[in-house]
């Protein structure tokens, strides 16, 4: 009985397997792309100019904090090509012999203040955040938008105290469009992203915080994961990034 | 219910079991993962103590807001009749459903700085953004329901004979209810006030959207692991493992009153 039992219990695991693993479509190749979640926009345009070139593939991009991606990636998620939002993350990947290039610098982006459409309380520098009536979120010093935050504290010699580190930058940008906080640290990007519920107030002291983003082919990638990077970094890759509000590299 | 009856057919037995390993094998996988070399320097640092103590404050005082509101209400469901009332009921459990992240968008649009009673709240003097009373806010947003449902089901298993007793001997109302009525149905509220607990204390969706994350202040024990979970994994696995502790207590404590209950 227990035989029948065990048999039974082996084939509807089997069974529900591989009714799960057949629903992916067969196209001729498919490159999967693993980037930072800042980079969507960017990315899906280059995609597109990618899968023009090469008409015979398919790029399947997956957005996710950097630190995500990395984490999906050492447990073997079948990434081919990874952009990273810092060097920190990318070292991780590459601290498990998982990359098969070495990390190139494509963009980079920085911080500036975000607050309400039309600046109702007149923030215009770093200073103001220091002030306690001003509600200020900043990212967690464990994700990079957060460690961005804590350098430019730390050159510009102003402690902001906020009244909340979340673990995303998006969810930054969120509590400041809906009105929760009056203003938080984000990317020059992020609020180029968000249309005009939010206004960009830069300051001097985010030049000493600029995030660099690297991409590289991982283990698993091949040609086609090389001339995805390649796209990136030549000038069509890099056209696309500064229409989106990214820094070239090497500054 | 005397009945022996065991004829249970062995394919749905086969099928129950796999059912079971989906739900218990993934709990072994976090167990096989904890460090234990550094379990106890992972999860006594002071982030995660402060998000340990911080969540058993906020489930406590949430579920006491539950017994407050879902005992009046767990009532009004199960012993009123009024027009409208399986609209309301419905309605009332709609949080039990409805994904937290929804549900802090919700409480964001009510009681956020620019939402329907923010804006009164705050000529009145209470700023409640990035609060902890946010995050008992939204515990108890998530949690009320399961009061609410699990004694409606006990009141109308104990029925209302021995009220109606109670009411023909002359009894009046308040009395009935505090005699005669939350005697009968009390494993019922502690149970629920169980399930309120152990809700309140998984909080994290709606949590995350309307108050924020800062330690000692609203970052609870799964926002945490959360933010842990991006930079050192090894913390963030031995602090999942404390809340399933916590978890599997809770449920054991809400099983032996059920069981004595029903003896």
């Amino acid at each position: 009985m227990s035989r029948r039992l065990s048999l039974l219990v082996g084939g509807v695991v089997v069974l529900s397997l591989t009714a799960c693993g057949s629903t992916s479509p067969t196209t001729d190749a498919t490159l999967n792309v693993y980037a930072a979640a800042s980079l969507q926009a960017p990315f899906e345009n280059i995609a597109g100019e990618f899968e023009a070139d090469h008409p015979e593939v398919r790029v399947q991009l997956n957005f996710a904090g950097s630190a995500d991606l990395a984490t999906q990636i050492i447990a073997g998620a079948p990434a081919e090509v990874f952009a990273s939002a810092d060097a920190a993350t990318m070292e991780r990947v590459a601290a498990e012999g998982l990359l098969a290039s070495t990390p190139r610098t494509f963009a980079t982006n920085t911080l500036t203040i975000a607050v309400a459409a039309e600046n109702p309380l007149g923030i215009d520098s770093l200073e103001s955040l220091s002030n306690p009536d001003v509600s200020t979120v900043l990212c967690a010093p464990q994700v990079p938008c957060g460690a961005a935050a804590e350098a430019v504290q730390k050159f510009s010699g102003i402690p902001i105290e906020p009244v909340s580190e979340e673990g995303s930058v998006t969810d930054v940008l969120g509590k400041v469009s809906s009105g929760q906080a009056d203003a938080g640290l984000v990317y020059v990007t992020d609020v180029q992203a968000a249309g005009g519920a939010v206004e960009s107030v830069p300051f001097d002291a985010a030049g000493q915080a600029v995030n660099a983003y690297p991409i590289a082919v991982t283990g698993s990638g091949g040609e086609l994961a090389q001339a995805f990077v390649d796209l990136v970094t030549a000038p069509p890759g890099q056209e696309i990034l500064s229409a989106y509000g990214f820094g070239e590299p090497d500054q | 219910m005397t009945g022996t009856y065991s004829g249970v057919p062995r394919w749905l037995l086969a099928v129950a079991v796999v059912g079971a390993l989906f739900l218990v094998v993934p709990l072994g996988a976090i167990v096989l993962r904890v460090d234990w070399a550094r379990f106890g320097e992972l999860v006594s640092s002071d982030s995660s103590r402060a998000a340990l103590l911080l969540s058993l404050q906020t489930s406590a005082t949430s579920t006491v807001l539950c017994v407050l509101f879902g005992v009046p209400m767990a009532f009004a469901l199960a012993r009123t009749r009024f027009r409208g009332q399986r609209v309301l009921r419905a309605l009332v459990l709609l949080p039990l459903v409805l994904p937290p992240v929804v549900g802090g968008i919700a409480l964001l649009y009510t009681f956020g700085r620019q939402g329907l009673l923010g804006e009164s709240l705050r000529v009145v003097g209470v700023d409640i953004a990035f609060s902890t009373a946010a995050v008992v806010l939204a515990q108890t947003f998530v949690a009320l329901p399961f009061l609410v449902l699990s004694l409606e089901g006990a009141l109308r298993t104990a029925g209302t004979r021995f009220e109606t007793v109670a009411a023909t001997l002359g009894a009046r109302p308040t009395t009935v209810l505090r005699r005669v009525s939350l005697p009968l149905v009390g494993p019922g509220i502690v149970s629920g006030a169980v399930l309120s607990f152990a809700r309140a204390l998984g909080e994290f969706g709606a949590t995350l959207t309307f108050a924020g994350s800062l330690q000692g202040v609203t970052r609870t024990l799964p926002l945490e692991i959360y933010l842990q979970r991006e930079t050192d994994p090894d913390a963030a696995v031995a602090l999942s493992l404390v809340l399933v502790a916590v978890a599997v207590l809770v449920v054991a404590v809400a099983h032996r009153i059920h069981e004595g209950s029903t003896q």
